[in-house]
C-alpha cells in the first residue's frame, strides 16, 4: 500500500522536504502502542539527523479510545495558535503523559499541556467545544484509510506502508537506512 | 442440513441469500436489504486480537459507508449473546450476525468456512443494490485488510447508482424489524 495523500506543507513535519527518508506515522494519542513507538521515532531522529523527516497524521480510534479525538483536536489547536514548534512539544507531552493516570488525556489535562507549551488553555477548551479542528483530524483519518492504514501506529517509509517490526530500534534503523540508500542511489541516477 | 462448502461466489454472481440472528430476538435477511449496497465482513471470532482491530477500524469508518448508502454487516460463528457482549464492550455500531446454528452455514455458502478451525476466513464481499457480488477479498487470517479496498469497490458501484444517505437508516430499520 502506498501513501495516498502525499506529504505537503499542510502536514506536521520535522525535517526538510528533501531528506533521504520521510517517515509518516498515523497515530492515536491514546493508543498504548503509539506511546511505545514514540521514543523509537525519537531515537530514529537522533540517529538519522537531517537525513530523516518525520510526519505525524492523526488516526484516532475514537470508539475504543474515548480521549483520542479530543487529544488530536487539542494538538491541532496548539499548532494553529502556537505554531509548529508548539505542536511538536504538545505531541511529545501527550504521548509522554498518556499512561500517567486514567484521566491523563481528559480535557483539563489537554488544556494544561497546551499551557505548558505556551498556548492559552482557554483556547483549547473553546476550540474543543466548537470542534474547530475536527475537520482537520477527520481529513487525516480519511486519508489514512485510503492509504491502507488498518490500525495504529501505521508507518510509511518513503511513501510505502511498512508492516514490519518497529519495536526494535536496531531493526527499524536498518529499515530506514536501506530506504535512505535506495533513495540516495535513485537521486544519484537522476543527475 | 447439508454442510458442504460451496465455491466462493464470483464477481457478477448473485450473493447467496441467508437469514441470521442479529440479536437473540431479531433476525436479518440479506435479500431484505435489496436496493442498498451491502458489505459482508466475515471474520474468525469475536474477541480475537486481529478481528478487534479490523472491526474497530470499520466501526470508525462507518460514517463513510453511510455516506455511500451502504449497509455494513459483520458475520462470525459466534452466537448472538456473544456478539451482544462484544459489540457492547467495543462500541460496535453495525450489526454482527451469528452464523451459529448450523454453525458456519453461511460461511460455507460463501466458500469461506475453515473446517480445520471451525471458523470462517477473514473475507470481504461487496454486494450491489441488485444483490450481485461486485468485489470480494479473502485476506490471510492474521492480516487486517483495512477498509480501502471496500471503499474503492463501493465508489465504483455508487458512481453508477447514486444513493441518498438519509434513506439508509430507514431502509435498514425496515429490514431489521
Amino acid at each position: 500500500m502506498s501513501l495516498t495523500p502525499l506529504v505537503t506543507s499542510r502536514d506536521h513535519q520535522l525535517g526538510v522536504a528533501d531528506a533521504l527518508v520521510t517517515l509518516v506515522e498515523y497515530g492515536d494519542y491514546e493508543c498504548p502502542h503509539c506511546a511505545r513507538a514514540h521514543p523509537v521515532v525519537k531515537e530514529m531522529q537522533r540517529r538519522f539527523g537531517e537525513h530523516l523527516r518525520v510526519v505525524f497524521r492523526n488516526f484516532p480510534l475514537a470508539q475504543v479510545h474515548p480521549f483520542a479525538l479530543h487529544a488530536a483536536e487539542a494538538a491541532e489547536c496548539v499548532a494553529v495558535h502556537g505554531g509548529e514548534d508548539a505542536f511538536w512539544r504538545m505531541h511529545d507531552a501527550l504521548f509522554e503523559h498518556q499512561q500517567d493516570s486514567p484521566t491523563s488525556l481528559a480535557d483539563e489535562r489537554l488544556a494544561a499541556y497546551a499551557e505548558a507549551v505556551g498556548v492559552d488553555g482557554a483556547l483549547v477548551v473553546r476550540d474543543l467545544a466548537n470542534q474547530a479542528h475536527l475537520d482537520r483530524v477527520r481529513e487525516d483519518f480519511r486519508g489514512g484509510v485510503r492509504s491502507g492504514v488498518n490500525g495504529t501506529p501505521s508507518f510509511f517509509v518513503n511513501g510505502e506502508r511498512y508492516d514490519g517490526d518497529w519495536t526494535d530500534a536496531e531493526h527499524f534503523a536498518s529499515v530506514l537506512g536501506r530506504a535512505a540508500k535506495e533513495r540516495g542511489r535513485s537521486m544519484t541516477g537522476m543527475r | 442440513m447439508l454442510l458442504l462448502s460451496s465455491p466462493v461466489p464470483n464477481v457478477g454472481a448473485s450473493a447467496p441469500d441467508f437469514e441470521l440472528r442479529m440479536t437473540p430476538q431479531r433476525s436479518l435477511r440479506l435479500s431484505s436489504l435489496r436496493g442498498r449496497p451491502v458489505v459482508l465482513v466475515f471474520y474468525p471470532a469475536d474477541w480475537s486480537p486481529v478481528c478487534g482491530d479490523q472491526l474497530t477500524l470499520l466501526n470508525e469508518v462507518l460514517p463513510e459507508f453511510e455516506q455511500l448508502g451502504t449497509v455494513l454487516l459483520g458475520v462470525s460463528v459466534d452466537g448472538a449473546w456473544c456478539h451482544g457482549a462484544y459489540a457492547g464492550e467495543r462500541r460496535i455500531r453495525f450489526p454482527l450476525l451469528a452464523d451459529f446454528e448450523p454453525k458456519g452455514e453461511v460461511a460455507r455458502a460463501y466458500g469461506v468456512f475453515r473446517a480445520e478451525d471451525g471458523t470462517s476466513e477473514r473475507a470481504l464481499f461487496v454486494i450491489d443494490a441488485a444483490g450481485e457480488v461486485r468485489w470480494r477479498h479473502v485476506a490471510p487470517v492474521n492480516e487486517n485488510p483495512g477498509a480501502d479496498g471496500i471503499l474503492t469497490a463501493l465508489e465504483q458501484i455508487v458512481a453508477r447508482i447514486p444513493l441518498m444517505p438519509a434513506e439508509t437508516d430507514r431502509h435498514v430499520r425496515e429490514a431489521i424489524v
